[in-house]
């Protein structure tokens, strides 16, 4: 069947397999940042955005995206560095497997919520699972990405 | 591995119906969480996207939900919330994660009537009705206890009114499914108390009592159980006095 899906700005169009998932259609266009993780819909490893919400890839067929605008950390480059600084200074990386999937689902936090606690945090994260860190690193990473406008010049600038 | 072999955006309920009709493996697409776990072959997944679905329209007696929205969308509505004492929100915030529930749908939760259902259980200590295109509205517990019929959810509809209720739930670790679910809602001087994950599907006591501990009690035995890799028999029977007591403390701040 032929989509039409505008991945990070640009209209791909292609005939797919009625049962393709979007993460095997991102994948297919050059979209490496998309990993396939449990493919249970519980690691939150395959997150993208369909129109600006997080959703997991490896539980969308990319047909029902027909129309829609999906977005990768490839189309979030720069939000996606300005946060990496403060995960690598808190050092709340290991392996960095999950790290594309975190990052997706952080940066739609930070749109989605104002000034969350940290139990709201933890609460909109919890499908984001890492098998190295604990969890703790990227807790204090995000607390600080997030407040990094408060208190005076941006850490990520200095 | 699910495959499917025709894939078909419908403009119309009585297209859809009709789809569903013409063979027995012709499927609804939801959310496709648990649909894409199975190993079966769809001749036509039927898409329900264009029927604008996803829309929750307050009126002045009632939520009228339609059955593709999220429940991300129910989990943050804060009327309806508001209304409900927060049962949508608490019984949805623990399913496994933001990204999950922006895609699971309230019709796909609803339809298929999972033993686990944390959805079913909230819906069910709430004054509410299923929309089907054929068999028209029927009462939550009605549809909980009814066959499964080849039909499709429109809509669900929860209506307005000041009693009080909650729903409560334990799981063994975050995101996990839940080991017993429980809702409560006080009618006058019945309680009637619903208890989910049993692990079969959900099911409601109705119970009256002088206090809590009598009601906790007697729902303890009454309430029928069994036991899987979650939990025993006998853990989900100690499971539901001790969140049967928590929720009426609850309802008794509301």
């Amino acid at each position: 069947m032929k989509i039409n899906i505008r991945v990070n700005g640009k209209m791909i169009s292609d005939d797919v397999a009625c049962d393709m998932l979007l993460l095997d259609f991102l994948r297919y266009h050059g979209f490496y940042s998309v990993k396939r993780g449990c493919e249970t819909s519980n690691c939150g490893l395959c997150t993208v955005w369909l129109d600006n919400k997080p959703i997991l890839s490896c539980s969308m067929l990319c047909a029902k995206c027909d129309g829609h605008e999906i977005t990768t950390l490839e189309g979030l480059k720069k939000d996606a560095e300005a946060f990496a600084y403060f995960m690598a200074n808190e050092g709340a990386e290991q392996c960095g497997f999950c790290s594309p999937g975190l990052i997706m689902n952080v940066l739609a936090m930070e749109k989605e919520l104002q000034h969350p606690t940290e139990e709201m945090i933890k609460n909109y994260l919890a499908g984001n699972l890492c098998r190295c860190t604990g969890y703790m690193g990227q807790l204090r990473a995000i607390t600080k990405y997030l407040n990094r406008h408060q208190g005076g010049k941006n850490e990520a600038d200095q | 591995m699910l495959r499917i072999q025709q894939y078909q955006k419908v403009k119309s309920l009585a297209e859809a119906y009709e789809l569903l009709q013409k063979n027995k493996n012709n499927q609804i697409i939801a959310g496709m969480l648990w649909l894409k776990m199975e190993d079966r072959t769809i001749p036509v997944g039927i898409d329900l996207s264009d029927l604008d679905l996803d829309k929750i329209i307050e009126d002045e007696k009632s939520f009228v939900i339609g059955a593709n929205v999220t429940l991300r969308q129910l989990e943050v509505h804060q009327k309806l919330n508001l209304w409900t004492h927060d049962v949508m929100k608490d019984a949805i915030k623990d399913i496994v994660g933001v990204q999950f529930r922006n895609l699971a749908t309230i019709g796909g939760s609803v339809f298929s009537r999972f033993g686990f259902s944390d959805i079913l259980c909230a819906l069910m200590c709430l004054k509410c009705e299923i929309v089907l295109y054929h068999g028209g509205k029927m009462d939550i517990v009605d549809f909980v206890n009814s066959d499964f019929q080849r039909d499709i959810i429109t809509h669900i509809i929860i209506y307005k009114d000041h009693d009080k209720r909650c729903f409560i739930c334990h799981r063994n670790s975050a995101t996990d499914i839940s080991a017993l679910n429980l809702s409560v809602w006080q009618r006058g001087d019945e309680y009637l108390i619903t208890v989910g994950a049993r692990p079969q599907k959900a099911k409601q006591y109705s119970i009256t009592g002088n206090n809590n501990e009598e009601i906790a009690n007697k729902l303890k035995a009454q309430v029928e159980c069994s036991g899987n890799m979650r939990a025993s028999k006998e853990y989900r029977e100690a499971l539901s006095y001790g969140l049967c007591l928590k929720a009426l403390n609850k309802i008794g701040e509301q």
